[in-house]
Formats: C-alpha cells, sequence, structure tokens
C-alpha cells in the first residue's frame, strides 16, 4: 500500500498541512461576530472561523489554540480581541510569529469598532491569502499523516459496520507508521480491561485503565453517561454496549500510548486520547458535543478526522476535513449528499474489508486535496470550552 | 472481541442475507439486521421460529430465554443485566436491560431510566 497523491504544506516544524487554511480566531465571545463577518465577507472557503467564547483565563484553552493556530493545516491566523477579556492574546500571538506563519493581532476596542476592524480584517485576510497561494505543497507520506475518528449519534449498526470498518483503516495506516486517534474514554467504560490488555507496556495497561475509572466517576457526577436518546432510538441500550460497539473504532493494533488534547502523537501508531479533565468536576461535562471532541482530536495534530454516524450526523469541522462513514443503510438513503461511505451496505452482503478498503482510499485522496462531502457542503462547525488537565504522566508514552 | 465481516456477509442455505445477527458464539443476544415485523418466522440456530413483536434495524432480540440479572453479552462482551426475565425472540432493550455502569438516559425521564436506583455495579 503505497500513498497515492498526498501532498502537504511543510511547516517549520517538520510537520505537513493537508490544507492551507486561513484560521480567524475570536479570543472572546465578544469578538465572535466580528471574525465570523471577516470569515463570510472574505467569500473564501479556506478562512476558517475558530475562537474561545469565555472572559475568563484558562490554561487548556490557551494551549488548545496555541496548538490550534499551529496545526500543519493552518497557514496564517488573524486574532481577534475585544480588548478587555482575560485570554493572553500577546502570548498566543508570540507562538504563532515562532512557528513561521504570518499572524496579526487586532483588537477592536483599539481598532474603532465593528465595521473599521471589518475592514481591517479582510484586507488582512486577502493578503495572508495570497502569501499562502505562493507556497507550493511537496509529497508526503503515509508515516507523516495522523488520523483522528471519533463517532456521534450511534446505533445499533455501528459497532456491527462502519467502526469495524474505520479499524480495519486504521490497522492498514499504522502498517504504514501513520498516527491514528482514537478517543473518549466516556464512550469506553467496559472496554477498560479488554483495551488495556492491547497497551504495548503493562504501565500503560494501568494508565488506561485508570483513565476510563476517570471518567466513569466523572460521568456518574455529571448525573448522564455519554449517551443520547437517540442512541435508544437506534437500538442501543446501556453506556457498555455503546462502548464496544465504539470500542472497534480502535482496530486491533496495539496501543502506543495515551495522550491528551493537544499532546501531539510522537510518532506512528494508535493512541488512546484521555478527554475527561483531571481533578474534581468543575466546568460540567467533559465534552458537550461531538465537535467538542473533533476540536481536541485536532489539537493532537490530526489531518482528518473519521466520523462514524448511524443515526445520522451532518457535522465537518474547521481547520481538518471530517469524512463521514455511515453505518446504518437506511441513513444513508436518507442523507446520501452529507456521507462519505455507505458502510452499511455490510448488512446487505458486502465485505467489511472492503469497505475498510474504501475508507483507506478516501484517507490518501482526501488527504490529497479531494474535499469530502461535509466540507464540500462548508460545514466548518467548532466549538472550545472550559476543561482543565494535568500533564500526563511518564508511563503514558513508552518509548518506541 | 470480533466483529466479521465474514459472520456478516455470510448467506443462508437459501442464498439469502438471514434476519438476525449473531456477533460472537457467546452471545445471549441476535441483533436485527433490517426492520423485522410482529409474526414474522425466523430461523435461529437451527430452529424456526416466530418473532413476536415488530423489531427495528439494529436492535437486540433475546437470543434464548433470559432469566432476571442474567449478564447480557454482545460482542462476546457483557453489556448489562436483565431486570426481568424474557422468552426467546423477545425484544431486549430499556425496559428490560439495565447498565451495570452509568445509566441510560430518555427525553422523557432523564437519568435512571434503566439502572437500580443508585446506579452502581
Amino acid at each position: 500500500m503505497s500513498a497515492s497523491g498526498m501532498k502537504g504544506y511543510l511547516r517549520s516544524d517538520g510537520r505537513k498541512g493537508i490544507r492551507n487554511v486561513v484560521a480567524v480566531a475570536y479570543l472572546v465571545e465578544c469578538a465572535h461576530h466580528v471574525s465570523r463577518l471577516i470569515v463570510q465577507k472574505s467569500g473564501a472557503d479556506d478562512v476558517h472561523l475558530i475562537g474561545f467564547p469565555g472572559c475568563y483565563p484558562n490554561k487548556y484553552s490557551l494551549e488548545m489554540m496555541e496548538r490550534l493556530c499551529t496545526h500543519p493545516n493552518v497557514g496564517a491566523v488573524l486574532l481577534v480581541s475585544l480588548g478587555c477579556e482575560g485570554f493572553n492574546r500577546e502570548h498566543l500571538r508570540k507562538v504563532i510569529l515562532a512557528s513561521g506563519r504570518p499572524v496579526q493581532l487586532l483588537v477592536i476596542q483599539q481598532s474603532g469598532g465593528t465595521t473599521r476592524t471589518l475592514n481591517a480584517g479582510l484586507d488582512i485576510v486577502r493578503r495572508m491569502r495570497a502569501e499562502l497561494a505562493t507556497q507550493v505543497p511537496v509529497p508526503m507520506a503515509l508515516n507523516e499523516l495522523v488520523v483522528g475518528t471519533v463517532c456521534g449519534g450511534s446505533d445499533g449498526t455501528s459497532g456491527i459496520t462502519a467502526n469495524p470498518a474505520v479499524g480495519r483503516c486504521f490497522d492498514w495506516l499504522i502498517e504504514n507508521d501513520a498516527a491514528c486517534i482514537f478517543e473518549e474514554t466516556g464512550e469506553l467504560i467496559g472496554c477498560e480491561r479488554i483495551m488495556a490488555s492491547r497497551a504495548i507496556t503493562p504501565a500503560l495497561g494501568a494508565e488506561i485503565e485508570a483513565c476510563v475509572e476517570k471518567a466513569a466517576n466523572y460521568y456518574r457526577i455529571m448525573g448522564y453517561g455519554s449517551f443520547a436518546p437517540g442512541n435508544a432510538e437506534g437500538g442501543l441500550t446501556t453506556l457498555e454496549e455503546k462502548s464496544m460497539g465504539a470500542y472497534s473504532k480502535s482496530g486491533s493494533s496495539p496501543i502506543s500510548g495515551l495522550i491528551k488534547p493537544g499532546d501531539v502523537p510522537p510518532r506512528g501508531g494508535l493512541y488512546l486520547l484521555d478527554v475527561v479533565p483531571d481533578g474534581e468536576p468543575r466546568f460540567g461535562f467533559p465534552n458537550i458535543s461531538d465537535n467538542a471532541e473533533i476540536v481536541e482530536l485536532i489539537a493532537c495534530g490530526s489531518h482528518l478526522i473519521l466520523f462514524t454516524t448511524g443515526r445520522g450526523s451532518v457535522v465537518g469541522s474547521a481547520i481538518s476535513p471530517v469524512i463521514k462513514v455511515c453505518a446504518n443503510p437506511d441513513t444513508y438513503d436518507r442523507m446520501a449528499d452529507d456521507m462519505d461511505v455507505n458502510a452499511g451496505r455490510i448488512l446487505h452482503g458486502a465485505e467489511l474489508d472492503d469497505v475498510g478498503r474504501e475508507i483507506f482510499d478516501l484517507v490518501q485522496s482526501v488527504a490529497g486535496g479531494a474535499l469530502s462531502k461535509s466540507e464540500a457542503l462548508g460545514h466548518q462547525e467548532f466549538i472550545l470550552t472550559y476543561k482543565q488537565f494535568e500533564p500526563i504522566g511518564p508511563a503514558c508514552l513508552p518509548a518506541a | 472481541m470480533t466483529q466479521g465481516g465474514g459472520q456478516i456477509s455470510a448467506r443462508d442455505a437459501n442464498g439469502k442475507l438471514p434476519p438476525l445477527l449473531l456477533l460472537h458464539p457467546d452471545d445471549n443476544i441476535v441483533v436485527a439486521r433490517r426492520d423485522i415485523i410482529a409474526g414474522e418466522r425466523v430461523e435461529l440456530d437451527g430452529e424456526s421460529f416466530v418473532i413476536p413483536a415488530a423489531v427495528e434495524l439494529g436492535h437486540k432480540l433475546a437470543r434464548r430465554a433470559l432469566e432476571a440479572d442474567a449478564r447480557v453479552l454482545k460482542y462476546g462482551a457483557p453489556i448489562g443485566s436483565m431486570k426481568v426475565a424474557v422468552a426467546r425472540g423477545e425484544h431486549v432493550h430499556l425496559h428490560n436491560l439495565r447498565s451495570d455502569y452509568i445509566p441510560s438516559t430518555s427525553r422523557e425521564l432523564g437519568p435512571s431510566t434503566n439502572t437500580d436506583h443508585d446506579g452502581h455495579r
């Protein structure tokens, strides 16, 4: 299996981006509308809106914005601040500058309000896009690729069709030394022992079990497991049943590490992303919706996301393309325009390996520049909220 | 655990895809491959019987009679315990299966619809 037509924009840290996006980032909700106007009026699909709504400073959100603004798919960044919020805008600007990317900061209170900031922003974005247009992508190999996976709107078909098909794709990507990330330990409750047995060291296995226990405790305090009414309508009954289905996205490779949001896998292999905050529950649900998980996968360097759905989700993301793998053949018939892969055909007699192969090929063509369905439809959802994490322990990333 | 495309795409003696999927040999539930109507006659474990009530695609049915508190196995792994006994072919879902971890939720009732009241294992 060789990479066919993959290419990337080489960044100063050695990573390559499969897109060359101008990110417009609001640093508080009060700067959201002005930022959105800049993105909308730029009229360009490669100008993406990201941001953080809170006025209070938070280490996690600052680090996430650093990772996102220096993500390999991002070529340049315009930061938009109101002026009085707690976000450390100068620190973020310096981090982006140090990465070699063009970066500009607009402070609405200093620029003179909505219209003046909008006009200044449009001018900056126009110049940034012109600069990025001169960059030439270079060939990119599978061992330079980071792929994340998430499920949303799971049903009774997810664990039989789409999730194991993504698992096959993951196995092949990892055979080619790509880094693959699966996540949401709250949706792996019940799988902790099987999962720990796949860790490359016993100490990593113990860390994996501990992080699932943390997730179970966290969700118990919240009063809700990661289980939506639609999951039940689609035939799933219990959280651990949903977990077993979700778990199959990970394929059968050994687990090389346990990472937290913003940690970039150091080499190829399979990684579990622990998305449940550390310490006493403080800011509410770990991830309030699917896009919060996608944003964290992207902050870990994911170039693209494999999103499996049974009930049918339409979301995409800012920064990284989202590929939709539909588990349920009836959902596919209803929502085919939003779905890249009909994994539900496995229920009609198709082979799992053939669907896995289709996903594997699609990963490479989307990495080569082809638009995913959600991307072509303009889906660029983004959400980032308050969280807190401790750094990962020494056992979480054993030496290869 | 295993989910075999081989098992799922396996056809019966008549070249048809059986409506009930057995995902793992240890399982005591099967999954509906498609919507099944009440009264439909199906084959399971070499026996023919009638499905008592309609079941939608992706939902579970008892592979054999299950006692109250029986551990339910899917993909060869436990996915909860029966709240009440059911007969073979009955729909296994929120009304008779509870989580051994955290209760599932519905829009009407909020949490604690399918677990013991304390929510513990």
